[in-house]
């Protein structure tokens, strides 16, 4: 039988295959799937911590300060009295917000970056990709510190700063793949139709590199996450009283010589956190990467 | 050789006259006068004209680029506005602290790293290849203060076995005991970096043909990995060590935090504290000529183990 039109049904519609594919890559190192309920459950807990939380917040009861945990509070209490299983589950809220905006800002515009020097090539990708180069010499913490610093501890300044350091790595991500599809016919093809430039990039070379990008966002998050962290406990993070896991690391460090717990529950949350996001990205990696198909 | 080296060093000349005009630029942008940031809100409008004369910011803009540069290569960085001392002076003596921990973490990460990643690649599949991934992706999740105070805990308030404020060195073992746990966790996380990258560029090597040869000549296992394979495994890896720096500096600087330890790190988180900005101004210019300086390093060790890189 000669394949002809009726055979389409045979295919998943579109939707349903690129559901199948990313079905198919987390299956490929199971361990994906155990980064993506990690960081699923933590989500849940962010997006619910109104009514998880036992306590509020940021409420001060300063004659039940610095209580061990598991006696009347789950994580026991901070030096003024506030709940810190409460203050973790908000706190979660600033590192996702943080580290969503940050990477998916930095994703955006290091893809575009990226893909623009990919394509037009020439001097323009010279000139473009040393300064992302430049950019991505200078120790990406020290850049992002200076620059809350300079515009000012508020979340959004930070999610600008946390985003800055991203975007060359997203711009060399896109980069060397848009190079090597805009070789291929239906580029050619695409062109000879008459298509704009614009048209090739966003319809045709977007779609073939996006799986890439998209895999090094979740390592990325998890980076994103770990630098807010990193700068709410130098005191660059959101202003207190706002909970935020750097800053509770920051505040518990000052009594770690009698009431340590008060710095290893937002450590341990941030840790659980990134490792989840590490073994999500890194196992979606291995399924996508060409060099190393068919390896397992 | 030479042609390769000339032409990184422009590169590097060139990379350290864009990030001067990125600092310099960066200082300027923000929001609001520095002046009147530094003396707060309440500061009368004469105070502030002269402190904005004092830092030259009443010149023009073009005037105060050129005498950035020049003072710059000088070595002239201005004056710390809170000890009042010259800003270089005032790094470089805290400067051999920042650069002895993060050369004792650079060795240390590789010397641990490289052995497990070309053990976990010649083990591939198998329970050390599990354990070492495991291990160093657990590694690279420590945001490197939760590390650093994990190692406080256990080892100086639990164990006891090191101070809690490592500052004393004038014995080698206060020395040995002051940058052993710093060190540790800068190196540890190095590590767990420098694992993967080993562990896939050996996986790429192992699969070369002469890789198969050496074997069907009989030459034994240990001289196929360690020297055959590894020699040519570790030029990615060279590269990655270079890379590294810079994160390893700016992980240095919540280490030196954690552990109270003067150095780089401590100085320019007080002058953020203090809006110390020519302060900052000269820290910026510091970091970026140790990322230049490495970069060359990494060039010159990349054609020392790569012989044909002298041919091109």
């Amino acid at each position: 039988m000669s394949t002809s039109i009726h055979d389409a049904p045979q295919l998943a519609p579109p939707r349903l295959r690129w559901l199948k594919t990313t079905i198919a890559a987390f299956n490929a190192n199971k361990t994906s799937w155990l980064g993506l309920v990690i960081f699923f459950i933590v989500l849940l807990m962010a997006v619910f911590a109104p009514w998880l939380a036992p306590h509020d917040p940021v409420e001060q009861d300063v004659l039940s300060k610095l209580q061990a945990p598991f006696d009347n509070y789950y994580l026991g209490t901070d030096y003024y009295g506030r709940d810190i299983y409460s203050r973790l589950l908000y706190g979660a809220r600033i590192s996702l917000v943080i580290g969503v905006a940050s990477t998916v800002i930095a994703l955006v515009l290091g893809s575009v970056i990226g893909i623009l020097a990919g394509w037009y090539g020439g001097r323009f990708d010279i000139i473009v990709m040393q300064t992302m180069d430049m950019l991505l010499a200078f120790p990406s913490l020290i850049l992002g510190l200076i620059l809350v610093a300079m515009l000012g501890p508020s979340m959004t300044n930070i999610i600008i700063a946390i985003a800055l350091t991203s975007i060359p790595s997203f711009a060399r991500i896109a980069r060397a793949p848009t190079i090597a599809v805009k070789e291929r016919e239906f580029i050619d093809a695409g062109r000879a139709l008459g298509f704009s430039d614009v048209r090739l990039m966003g319809g045709h070379i977007l779609p073939n590199i996006f799986p890439e990008i998209l895999v090094m966002g979740s390592l990325w998050l998890a980076n994103a996450i770990r630098t807010e962290a990193s700068l709410a406990f130098i005191g660059l993070g959101v202003k207190p009283p706002t909970p935020t896991w750097g800053g509770m690391i920051r505040e518990g460090f000052e009594n770690i010589l009698d009431s340590y717990w008060l710095v290893l529950a937002p450590s341990i949350a941030i840790l659980i956190v990134v490792f989840g996001l590490n073994i999500l990205g890194d196992g979606l990696r291995d399924a996508i990467d060409p060099k190393l198909k068919g390896e397992r | 050789m030479g042609a390769f080296l000339i032409k990184r060093l422009l590169f590097s000349l060139v990379t350290l006259f864009a990030v001067l005009t990125l600092v310099f630029a960066v200082v300027r942008i923000v929001p609001g006068d520095p002046a009147q940031v530094i003396l707060g809100d309440q500061a009368d409008a004469t105070a502030i004209a002269a402190l904005r004369g004092r830092l030259g910011l009443d010149r023009p803009m073009l005037d105060q680029y050129f005498g950035f540069l020049a003072g710059a290569v000088k070595g002239d960085w201005g004056v710390s506005l809170v000890t009042g001392r010259p800003v270089i002076r005032e790094i470089v003596d805290v400067l051999p602290w920042t650069l002895e921990l993060t050369f004792v973490s650079m060795i240390l990460g590789t010397a641990i790293g490289v052995p497990l990643g070309v053990w976990a690649a010649v083990n591939r599949n198998r329970m050390p290849d599990y354990v070492t991934r495991i291990a160093s992706l657990i590694g690279l999740s420590f945001p490197p203060f939760v590390s650093a105070i994990l190692l406080l805990i256990g080892f100086s308030l639990m164990l006891r076995w090191f101070p809690v404020i490592s500052g004393n060195r004038s014995t080698p073992w206060m020395w040995f005991q002051s940058i052993t746990l710093p060190a540790l966790n800068l190196g540890l996380i190095m590590a767990a970096y420098i694992t993967r990258v080993t562990r896939s560029a050996m996986l790429e090597v192992m699969q070369e043909d002469y890789v198969r040869t050496a074997r069907a000549k009989g030459v034994p296992w240990p001289v196929i990995v360690w020297r055959h394979a590894l020699r040519n495994a570790l030029i990615p890896v060279v590269t990655v060590v270079g890379l590294y720096l810079g994160i390893l500096i700016g992980n240095s600087v919540l280490t030196e935090i954690v552990f109270n330890r003067p150095g780089l790190g401590k100085l320019i988180i007080g002058a953020l504290n203090q809006r110390d900005y020519m302060m900052l101004q000269g820290m910026m210019v510091i970091y970026t000529l140790i990322v230049v300086v490495v970069n060359v390093l990494t060039d010159l060790a990349y054609a020392f183990v790569d012989p044909r890189v002298k041919l091109s």
